[in-house]
Protein backbone atom coordinates (compact mmCIF):
# COMPACT_ATOMS: atom_id res chain seq x y z
CA UNK A 1 0.00 0.00 0.00
CA UNK A 2 2.95 2.57 0.78
CA UNK A 3 4.41 2.03 -2.83
CA UNK A 4 0.62 2.65 -4.26
CA UNK A 5 0.37 5.82 -1.87
CA UNK A 6 3.36 6.86 -3.21
CA UNK A 7 2.57 6.69 -6.87
CA UNK A 8 -0.44 8.46 -6.53
CA UNK A 9 1.11 11.50 -4.87
CA UNK A 10 3.61 11.72 -7.60
CA UNK A 11 1.92 14.56 -9.84
CA UNK A 12 0.51 12.46 -12.92
CA UNK A 13 2.32 13.31 -16.45
CA UNK A 14 -1.02 12.44 -18.22
CA UNK A 15 -2.89 15.85 -18.11
CA UNK A 16 0.09 17.57 -19.82
CA UNK A 17 0.02 14.59 -22.51
CA UNK A 18 -3.01 15.25 -23.38
CA UNK A 19 -2.90 18.91 -23.83
CA UNK A 20 0.09 18.66 -26.00
CA UNK A 21 -1.76 15.65 -28.06
CA UNK A 22 -4.34 18.60 -28.39
CA UNK A 23 -2.51 20.83 -29.98
CA UNK A 24 -0.57 17.79 -32.20
CA UNK A 25 -4.50 17.64 -33.57
CA UNK A 26 -4.87 20.86 -34.48
CA UNK A 27 -7.12 21.63 -31.87
CA UNK A 28 -8.64 25.02 -32.11
CA UNK A 29 -11.54 25.28 -29.50
CA UNK A 30 -11.94 23.24 -26.41
CA UNK A 31 -14.83 23.37 -24.18
CA UNK A 32 -15.38 22.52 -20.64
CA UNK A 33 -17.95 21.13 -17.93
CA UNK A 34 -15.09 21.26 -14.90
CA UNK A 35 -13.95 17.78 -13.47
CA UNK A 36 -11.62 17.42 -11.15
CA UNK A 37 -9.75 15.11 -13.28
CA UNK A 38 -9.30 17.65 -15.75
CA UNK A 39 -8.48 20.29 -13.79
CA UNK A 40 -4.90 20.88 -14.62
CA UNK A 41 -5.41 20.05 -18.45
CA UNK A 42 -8.44 23.08 -18.50
CA UNK A 43 -5.70 25.18 -17.01
CA UNK A 44 -3.19 24.56 -19.77
CA UNK A 45 -6.03 25.44 -22.22
CA UNK A 46 -6.87 28.73 -20.58
CA UNK A 47 -3.48 29.73 -20.17
CA UNK A 48 -2.87 29.12 -24.12
CA UNK A 49 -3.45 31.94 -26.80
CA UNK A 50 -4.01 29.78 -29.38
CA UNK A 51 -6.90 27.86 -28.09
CA UNK A 52 -10.30 29.47 -27.70
CA UNK A 53 -11.81 27.59 -24.50
CA UNK A 54 -15.33 28.04 -23.88
CA UNK A 55 -16.26 27.21 -20.59
CA UNK A 56 -20.18 25.61 -20.52
CA UNK A 57 -23.41 25.17 -18.40
CA UNK A 58 -24.18 21.88 -19.58
CA UNK A 59 -22.40 18.91 -21.66
CA UNK A 60 -24.59 19.13 -24.40
CA UNK A 61 -23.76 22.56 -25.56
CA UNK A 62 -20.42 21.47 -25.95
CA UNK A 63 -21.85 19.06 -28.49
CA UNK A 64 -23.25 22.02 -30.16
CA UNK A 65 -20.89 24.08 -29.88
CA UNK A 66 -18.40 21.59 -31.64
CA UNK A 67 -20.51 21.12 -34.39
CA UNK A 68 -20.74 25.37 -34.63
CA UNK A 69 -16.89 25.36 -34.76
CA UNK A 70 -16.27 22.33 -37.52
CA UNK A 71 -19.17 24.69 -39.79
CA UNK A 72 -16.83 27.21 -39.19
CA UNK A 73 -13.20 25.28 -40.01
CA UNK A 74 -12.65 24.77 -36.28
CA UNK A 75 -11.76 21.56 -34.96
CA UNK A 76 -12.36 21.42 -31.07
CA UNK A 77 -12.64 18.49 -28.26
CA UNK A 78 -14.94 18.67 -25.37
CA UNK A 79 -14.00 18.25 -21.83
CA UNK A 80 -16.71 16.80 -19.33
CA UNK A 81 -17.21 14.04 -16.07
CA UNK A 82 -19.10 11.04 -17.35
CA UNK A 83 -22.02 12.02 -14.95
CA UNK A 84 -22.17 14.88 -18.04
CA UNK A 85 -22.59 12.41 -21.16
CA UNK A 86 -26.10 11.82 -20.29
CA UNK A 87 -26.83 15.33 -20.87
CA UNK A 88 -25.54 14.57 -24.16
CA UNK A 89 -27.40 12.29 -25.24
CA UNK A 90 -30.32 14.23 -28.07
CA UNK A 91 -27.61 16.80 -29.07
CA UNK A 92 -25.12 13.91 -30.41
CA UNK A 93 -27.90 13.05 -33.08
CA UNK A 94 -26.81 16.62 -34.84
CA UNK A 95 -23.35 15.36 -35.15
CA UNK A 96 -24.79 11.75 -36.33
CA UNK A 97 -26.89 13.32 -38.56
CA UNK A 98 -24.16 16.47 -40.53
CA UNK A 99 -21.47 13.62 -40.40
CA UNK A 100 -19.42 15.86 -38.24
CA UNK A 101 -16.31 15.07 -36.38
CA UNK A 102 -16.99 15.02 -31.93
CA UNK A 103 -14.21 14.83 -30.06
CA UNK A 104 -15.09 14.16 -26.69
CA UNK A 105 -12.53 13.32 -23.54
CA UNK A 106 -14.28 11.73 -20.69
CA UNK A 107 -13.20 11.42 -17.17
CA UNK A 108 -14.85 8.43 -15.28
CA UNK A 109 -16.47 8.48 -11.94
CA UNK A 110 -18.65 5.50 -10.80
CA UNK A 111 -16.36 2.84 -10.63
CA UNK A 112 -13.10 1.92 -9.21
CA UNK A 113 -12.72 2.77 -6.25
CA UNK A 114 -15.99 4.55 -6.34
CA UNK A 115 -17.10 6.54 -2.78
CA UNK A 116 -20.37 8.05 -3.86
CA UNK A 117 -22.84 5.51 -4.85
CA UNK A 118 -24.85 8.11 -6.70
CA UNK A 119 -22.18 8.24 -9.70
CA UNK A 120 -22.91 4.71 -10.45
CA UNK A 121 -25.83 4.48 -11.86
CA UNK A 122 -24.33 6.78 -15.25
CA UNK A 123 -20.89 6.19 -14.68
CA UNK A 124 -21.55 2.24 -14.99
CA UNK A 125 -23.83 3.19 -18.02
CA UNK A 126 -21.73 5.87 -19.72
CA UNK A 127 -20.25 3.55 -22.94
CA UNK A 128 -23.18 2.25 -23.27
CA UNK A 129 -24.90 5.73 -23.73
CA UNK A 130 -22.63 6.80 -26.28
CA UNK A 131 -22.30 3.56 -27.82
CA UNK A 132 -26.10 3.67 -28.55
CA UNK A 133 -26.00 7.57 -29.55
CA UNK A 134 -23.93 6.24 -32.09
CA UNK A 135 -20.53 7.54 -30.76
CA UNK A 136 -17.05 5.17 -31.20
CA UNK A 137 -16.00 4.85 -27.47
CA UNK A 138 -12.22 3.80 -26.73
CA UNK A 139 -11.38 3.17 -23.23
CA UNK A 140 -7.88 3.86 -21.47
CA UNK A 141 -6.85 2.72 -17.65
CA UNK A 142 -3.48 3.10 -17.96
CA UNK A 143 -1.92 6.39 -17.83
CA UNK A 144 1.06 5.67 -20.37
CA UNK A 145 -1.91 5.20 -23.10
CA UNK A 146 -3.40 8.04 -22.87
CA UNK A 147 -1.64 10.21 -25.28
CA UNK A 148 -1.78 7.77 -28.04
CA UNK A 149 -5.48 6.67 -27.56
CA UNK A 150 -6.70 10.73 -27.53
CA UNK A 151 -4.29 11.09 -30.35
CA UNK A 152 -6.18 7.93 -32.53
CA UNK A 153 -9.08 9.25 -31.24
CA UNK A 154 -8.60 12.73 -32.67
CA UNK A 155 -7.51 11.44 -36.24
CA UNK A 156 -10.44 8.88 -36.65
CA UNK A 157 -12.64 11.87 -35.61
CA UNK A 158 -11.27 14.97 -38.22
CA UNK A 159 -10.14 12.70 -40.36
CA UNK A 160 -13.32 10.10 -40.81
CA UNK A 161 -16.13 12.54 -39.72
CA UNK A 162 -16.90 10.88 -37.00
CA UNK A 163 -18.02 11.34 -32.87
CA UNK A 164 -15.34 9.77 -30.86
CA UNK A 165 -15.05 9.85 -27.32
CA UNK A 166 -12.02 8.95 -24.88
CA UNK A 167 -13.60 7.45 -21.47
CA UNK A 168 -10.43 7.86 -19.15
CA UNK A 169 -10.94 5.56 -16.27
CA UNK A 170 -11.14 6.43 -12.35
CA UNK A 171 -8.05 3.95 -12.54
CA UNK A 172 -5.88 6.80 -14.52
CA UNK A 173 -7.32 9.61 -12.53
CA UNK A 174 -6.91 7.98 -8.86
CA UNK A 175 -10.05 8.19 -6.76
CA UNK A 176 -11.30 10.86 -4.31
CA UNK A 177 -9.68 9.52 -0.97
CA UNK A 178 -13.06 10.94 1.66
CA UNK A 179 -10.78 10.22 4.65
CA UNK A 180 -8.87 13.21 4.27
CA UNK B 1 -47.73 42.78 -14.76
CA UNK B 2 -48.84 44.98 -16.82
CA UNK B 3 -51.57 44.40 -19.41
CA UNK B 4 -50.41 42.63 -22.59
CA UNK B 5 -49.76 44.42 -25.63
CA UNK B 6 -51.10 43.23 -28.80
CA UNK B 7 -48.94 41.54 -30.95
CA UNK B 8 -49.42 42.30 -35.12
CA UNK B 9 -46.18 41.54 -36.26
CA UNK B 10 -45.93 38.20 -38.99
CA UNK B 11 -43.14 36.21 -38.47
CA UNK B 12 -42.79 35.52 -42.38
CA UNK B 13 -42.09 39.08 -43.04
CA UNK B 14 -40.40 40.24 -40.22
CA UNK B 15 -37.97 37.48 -41.57
CA UNK B 16 -37.73 38.56 -44.91
CA UNK B 17 -36.76 42.01 -43.12
CA UNK B 18 -33.82 40.35 -41.52
CA UNK B 19 -32.52 38.69 -44.07
CA UNK B 20 -32.85 41.14 -46.84
CA UNK B 21 -29.74 42.89 -45.68
CA UNK B 22 -27.73 39.92 -44.97
CA UNK B 23 -24.67 40.54 -46.98
CA UNK B 24 -21.98 37.52 -46.87
CA UNK B 25 -23.69 37.14 -42.24
CA UNK B 26 -23.57 33.23 -41.69
CA UNK B 27 -27.40 32.47 -40.03
CA UNK B 28 -28.16 29.28 -38.00
CA UNK B 29 -31.88 28.51 -37.32
CA UNK B 30 -33.23 26.31 -34.40
CA UNK B 31 -35.83 23.72 -34.96
CA UNK B 32 -38.06 24.32 -36.26
CA UNK B 33 -40.41 26.94 -37.15
CA UNK B 34 -37.55 29.33 -38.02
CA UNK B 35 -35.97 26.88 -39.97
CA UNK B 36 -39.17 26.79 -42.25
CA UNK B 37 -39.43 30.83 -42.20
CA UNK B 38 -35.52 31.49 -42.87
CA UNK B 39 -36.35 28.53 -46.48
CA UNK B 40 -39.61 30.63 -46.87
CA UNK B 41 -37.21 34.36 -47.08
CA UNK B 42 -35.00 32.51 -49.56
CA UNK B 43 -32.51 29.31 -49.62
CA UNK B 44 -29.28 30.53 -48.86
CA UNK B 45 -25.57 28.44 -48.77
CA UNK B 46 -25.18 30.56 -45.58
CA UNK B 47 -27.81 29.32 -43.65
CA UNK B 48 -27.23 26.81 -41.67
CA UNK B 49 -30.30 24.62 -41.32
CA UNK B 50 -31.03 23.15 -37.92
CA UNK B 51 -33.76 20.14 -38.12
CA UNK B 52 -33.03 18.62 -34.65
CA UNK B 53 -30.82 19.51 -31.37
CA UNK B 54 -33.59 20.83 -29.89
CA UNK B 55 -32.17 23.54 -27.15
CA UNK B 56 -28.57 24.08 -29.45
CA UNK B 57 -29.04 26.47 -31.64
CA UNK B 58 -27.54 29.55 -29.58
CA UNK B 59 -24.53 27.25 -28.53
CA UNK B 60 -23.77 25.99 -32.28
CA UNK B 61 -23.95 29.71 -33.41
CA UNK B 62 -21.19 30.53 -30.92
CA UNK B 63 -19.15 28.00 -32.22
CA UNK B 64 -19.34 29.35 -35.20
CA UNK B 65 -18.59 32.65 -34.62
CA UNK B 66 -15.53 32.05 -32.50
CA UNK B 67 -14.28 29.84 -35.69
CA UNK B 68 -15.40 32.99 -37.72
CA UNK B 69 -14.56 36.20 -35.83
CA UNK B 70 -14.19 38.40 -39.29
CA UNK B 71 -18.26 37.12 -39.91
CA UNK B 72 -21.36 38.18 -38.52
CA UNK B 73 -22.85 35.33 -37.28
CA UNK B 74 -26.95 35.29 -36.79
CA UNK B 75 -28.85 32.99 -35.00
CA UNK B 76 -32.50 32.96 -35.58
CA UNK B 77 -34.37 30.70 -33.08
CA UNK B 78 -38.02 30.16 -31.42
CA UNK B 79 -38.87 31.23 -28.25
CA UNK B 80 -39.34 27.62 -26.79
CA UNK B 81 -35.81 26.00 -28.63
CA UNK B 82 -34.14 29.51 -26.76
CA UNK B 83 -35.89 28.43 -23.48
CA UNK B 84 -34.49 24.29 -24.04
CA UNK B 85 -30.99 25.71 -24.28
CA UNK B 86 -31.54 28.54 -22.04
CA UNK B 87 -27.78 28.03 -19.94
CA UNK B 88 -26.28 28.58 -23.19
CA UNK B 89 -26.75 32.60 -22.42
CA UNK B 90 -24.50 32.29 -19.75
CA UNK B 91 -21.84 30.45 -22.16
CA UNK B 92 -22.59 32.54 -24.73
CA UNK B 93 -22.44 35.86 -22.91
CA UNK B 94 -19.34 34.87 -20.56
CA UNK B 95 -17.80 33.72 -24.34
CA UNK B 96 -18.77 37.30 -25.25
CA UNK B 97 -18.27 37.09 -29.17
CA UNK B 98 -18.18 40.42 -30.47
CA UNK B 99 -19.87 39.14 -33.97
CA UNK B 100 -22.93 37.02 -32.70
CA UNK B 101 -26.43 38.45 -32.93
CA UNK B 102 -29.47 35.78 -31.94
CA UNK B 103 -32.81 36.59 -32.94
CA UNK B 104 -35.55 34.74 -31.34
CA UNK B 105 -39.09 35.40 -33.18
CA UNK B 106 -41.29 34.89 -30.09
CA UNK B 107 -44.80 33.74 -30.54
CA UNK B 108 -45.07 32.37 -26.94
CA UNK B 109 -45.88 28.96 -28.33
CA UNK B 110 -44.61 25.62 -29.16
CA UNK B 111 -45.37 25.94 -32.97
CA UNK B 112 -44.85 22.40 -34.28
CA UNK B 113 -45.90 20.42 -31.19
CA UNK B 114 -49.66 21.66 -31.22
CA UNK B 115 -49.31 25.39 -30.24
CA UNK B 116 -49.01 24.79 -26.69
CA UNK B 117 -47.95 27.89 -24.75
CA UNK B 118 -44.23 29.06 -23.43
CA UNK B 119 -42.98 30.78 -20.63
CA UNK B 120 -42.84 33.83 -22.60
CA UNK B 121 -46.44 34.47 -22.44
CA UNK B 122 -46.42 33.94 -18.62
CA UNK B 123 -44.03 36.71 -18.07
CA UNK B 124 -40.51 35.38 -19.16
CA UNK B 125 -38.56 38.00 -20.62
CA UNK B 126 -35.48 36.74 -22.86
CA UNK B 127 -33.91 39.79 -23.51
CA UNK B 128 -34.10 40.68 -19.92
CA UNK B 129 -32.40 36.98 -18.89
CA UNK B 130 -30.37 37.86 -21.34
CA UNK B 131 -29.15 41.16 -20.56
CA UNK B 132 -29.01 40.09 -16.70
CA UNK B 133 -26.39 37.17 -18.47
CA UNK B 134 -24.28 39.88 -19.94
CA UNK B 135 -25.13 39.94 -23.14
CA UNK B 136 -23.99 43.41 -25.05
CA UNK B 137 -26.99 44.71 -26.54
CA UNK B 138 -30.45 43.40 -25.71
CA UNK B 139 -34.04 44.46 -27.29
CA UNK B 140 -37.77 43.68 -27.89
CA UNK B 141 -39.21 44.18 -30.50
CA UNK B 142 -43.30 44.62 -30.74
CA UNK B 143 -43.71 46.32 -34.01
CA UNK B 144 -41.96 47.41 -37.33
CA UNK B 145 -40.29 50.85 -36.16
CA UNK B 146 -38.55 48.71 -33.86
CA UNK B 147 -37.60 46.22 -36.11
CA UNK B 148 -36.33 48.71 -38.40
CA UNK B 149 -34.30 49.97 -35.25
CA UNK B 150 -33.28 46.22 -34.43
CA UNK B 151 -31.60 45.64 -37.57
CA UNK B 152 -28.56 47.65 -37.10
CA UNK B 153 -28.24 45.72 -33.68
CA UNK B 154 -28.19 42.18 -35.64
CA UNK B 155 -25.77 43.00 -38.02
CA UNK B 156 -23.36 45.92 -37.00
CA UNK B 157 -23.25 46.47 -32.91
CA UNK B 158 -20.72 44.53 -30.95
CA UNK B 159 -22.13 41.52 -29.49
CA UNK B 160 -23.22 39.27 -28.15
CA UNK B 161 -26.46 40.89 -29.46
CA UNK B 162 -29.74 39.55 -28.18
CA UNK B 163 -33.09 40.63 -30.04
CA UNK B 164 -36.99 39.07 -29.18
CA UNK B 165 -39.22 40.06 -31.83
CA UNK B 166 -42.75 39.19 -30.93
CA UNK B 167 -44.43 37.74 -33.63
CA UNK B 168 -48.31 36.40 -33.92
CA UNK B 169 -49.74 32.79 -34.50
CA UNK B 170 -51.57 33.20 -37.85
CA UNK B 171 -50.88 30.08 -39.79
CA UNK B 172 -47.76 30.33 -42.57
CA UNK B 173 -47.68 28.14 -45.27
CA UNK B 174 -45.28 25.40 -44.59
CA UNK B 175 -41.84 25.36 -46.62
CA UNK B 176 -39.61 23.48 -45.66
CA UNK B 177 -35.85 23.69 -46.58
CA UNK B 178 -33.69 20.47 -47.52
CA UNK B 179 -33.47 18.21 -44.60
CA UNK B 180 -30.37 16.23 -45.27
CA UNK B 181 -27.80 17.41 -42.12
CA UNK B 182 -24.42 15.79 -44.55
CA UNK B 183 -25.65 17.84 -47.10
CA UNK B 184 -26.28 21.12 -45.15
CA UNK B 185 -23.14 21.08 -43.21
CA UNK B 186 -21.34 20.10 -46.53
CA UNK B 187 -22.73 23.00 -48.60
CA UNK B 188 -22.57 25.18 -45.57
CA UNK B 189 -18.88 24.78 -45.63
CA UNK B 190 -17.94 25.04 -49.41
CA UNK B 191 -19.25 28.53 -49.11
CA UNK B 192 -17.76 29.26 -45.75
CA UNK B 193 -14.44 27.56 -46.10
CA UNK B 194 -14.10 27.14 -49.85
CA UNK B 195 -11.17 24.72 -50.94
CA UNK B 196 -11.01 23.99 -46.58
CA UNK B 197 -14.21 23.00 -47.00
CA UNK B 198 -12.91 19.24 -47.25
CA UNK B 199 -9.87 18.88 -45.34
Amino acid sequence: MAAAKKKRAAAPTWPADIFRTLKDAGIAQVSYVPDAGHASLIKSCLADNHIKATRLTTEEEGVALSLGAWLGGDRSAVLMQSSGVGNCINMLSIIEETRSPLLMLVTMRGEWGEFNPWQIPMGQGTQKSLEDAGVIVYRVDDPDDVAETIYAASQLAFNSYRAVAVLIGQRVIGFKDWRK
Amino acid sequence: MAAKKKITLNRRDVVSRIVRDRGDMLMVTGLGSTTWDAAAAGDHPNNFYLWGGMGGALVTGLGLARAQPDRRVIVLTGDGEMLMGIGGLATTAVAAPANLAICVIDNQHYGETGMQETHTGHGVDLPGMAAAAGFAETATVWNKTELEAAIPLLYDTKGPVFVAVKVNTDAVPMILPMRDGTAIRARFRESVLRDRAHD
